[in-house]
């Protein structure tokens, strides 16, 4: 029997919560690794059995974890990550330039097609690769070595590398965001990279066109139709319609167009999602009501989804990995709060409801649609 | 036979209970006893110290017989107590909010 499998990250532990097909009841385990950081969890879509988790702490520092059973165990793989030749300077808050040095990893993207295979995004941002199940791990050092990367600057967030887009219909070719340098794609599998971020504006920068700087919070893309592209931004929610060469801005009436995540309906190519949020300084909903946006249009005509989710004395915020949608049919849509809630819609949005409610801060949500 | 006591989450990460007793051969030092450890134990790796500069981790701290020795030089030797089993050498997470 098919049913869904939502892996939650939280600020204190990782969080697994399963369902059949109907979405309306839920079994919760965890917390894993109880007390730690857990920035991302994701399953292999090659191996829905493989699930990786970046586990992390300001004492301990970084450990990835394995489970080859659906999350039900799981044993801690390699944690060297280390920057590839010199590691150089990248721009720090003062102006001057400051050393890369590995934090912590914000998202891990399994394979397509290989389990043993997964990228690793880090702060300070690099890309890194595994190709033995995560036992060692290298960077992909084309991308930190493309020539702006000098000019590459922490966010509030920190200098992650916190979004990877892989293209299924090119294999050679991923999408990266940065925090704050912006989006970036490789069409070698990794070797060579070029900044992909013009359309976009920053008023932040002093060049508000700049070809690198740009705060991208989230890219989505539905797996069909790879050439277009859909990102959140620290303002403005953008649309590429030739994979990233160019971006035009699809905010149109939403409430605001800050917020952080930003996804696609499984079957529906040009139906998304977001969470506005009031601004990059009141990191809430605005006026206390949470609400998903949906637009069917690919953007620009964007409606409330409110039914279910509390409408009054609501200040959490959604992260930029916080939301996740299924491929069953209705298309389920998941989100986690600061507040540690995770809800859920069995019906692409058209109503709500908590698979629970009092986690700690959920950091990420990754959905897997099993059969 | 040297005695170990390391904080909860490391306990837990490297699936040990109560103390943990190392064989380290030669003389004992910090570096030595992190060596065993990590040899013993592979998922603590770059939880105590960092791989490559085998630096303390900022938030990690070493004590014995009623005292702090994190500052102490890595190949200097720990006390006797220490050495002979009688005291043990405690990894500590360090107080700090969270």
């Amino acid at each position: 029997m098919s049913g869904v499998r939502v892996l939650v990250g939280t600020r204190k532990g990782a969080f697994v919560a399963t369902s059949d097909a109907r979405r309306q009841r839920w079994d919760i385990s965890g917390p894993h690794f109880a007390g730690w950081e857990i920035y991302h969890v994701k399953g292999s879509p090659a191996d829905p059995d493989r699930l990786y988790a970046s586990q992390t702490s300001g004492w301990f520092g970084q450990v990835i974890q394995r489970s080859n059973d659906g999350g039900k165990t799981w044993a801690p793989v390699g944690n060297q990550f280390v920057y590839d030749g010199v590691p150089g300077t990248h721009q720090w808050y003062d102006g001057t330039q400051h050393p890369w040095e590995f934090k912590r990893v914000w998202h891990l993207e399994p394979s397509l097609t290989d389990p043993d295979t997964v990228y690793a995004g880090v702060e300070d941002a690099a890309l890194f690769r595994t190709t033995d199940g995560g036992q060692t791990w290298q960077e992909l050092p084309g991308l930190r070595g493309h020539g702006s990367g000098p000019g590459w600057q922490p966010g509030a967030g920190g200098m992650c590398l916190h979004t990877i887009v892989q293209d299924p219909s090119h294999p050679g070719r991923l999408f990266i965001a940065i925090s704050a340098a912006g989006a970036f794609r490789t069409d070698d599998a990794g070797k060579t990279w070029r900044p992909v971020n013009r359309g976009l504006q920053s008023v932040g920068l002093p060049d508000p066109k700049a070809e690198v700087g740009h705060c991208v919070h989230r890219i989505a893309m539905h797996p069909s139709r790879p050439g277009v592209l859909f990102m959140q931004k620290h303002w403005d929610v953008m649309r590429s319609d030739d994979a990233g060469d160019s971006w035009h801005e699809v905010s149109g009436n939403l409430p605001t167009d800050f917020g952080f995540p930003i996804d696609v309906h499984a079957h529906e190519r040009d139906t998304i999602f977001v969470v506005p949020i009031k601004s990059d300084s009141e990191h809430f909903p605005p006026d206390g009501k949470l609400r998903v946006y949906r637009s069917r249009t690919g953007g620009n005509e964007w409606e409330a989804l409110t039914n279910g989710l509390p409408q009054r004395d609501c200040y959490v915020n959604v992260l930029r990995e916080a939301m996740a949608v299924d491929s069953l049919d209705a298309c389920g849509v998941y989100f986690g709060t600061t507040g540690g809630q995770v809800y859920a819609s069995a019906d692409a949005g058209d109503s709500w409801a908590p698979i629970v409610r009092d986690l700690p801060a959920v950091l990420s949500v990754e959905v897997q649609t099993l059969e | 036979m040297i005695r170990v006591v390391l904080p909860q989450h490391l306990r837990r990460l490297a699936q040990v209970d109560g103390e943990v007793r190392l064989d380290v051969d030669g003389r004992v030092t910090q570096r030595a006893v992190l060596d065993a450890l990590e040899a013993r134990y592979p998922a603590l790796r770059g939880t105590i110290r960092d791989h490559i500069t085998q630096q303390r981790r900022a938030f990690v701290r070493f004590f014995a017989c009623a005292q702090d020795l994190s500052h102490e030089l890595p190949d200097a030797p720990l006390p006797e107590a220490v050495a002979s089993g009688a005291e043990p050498f405690l990894i500590i997470g360090a107080m700090a909010g969270g």
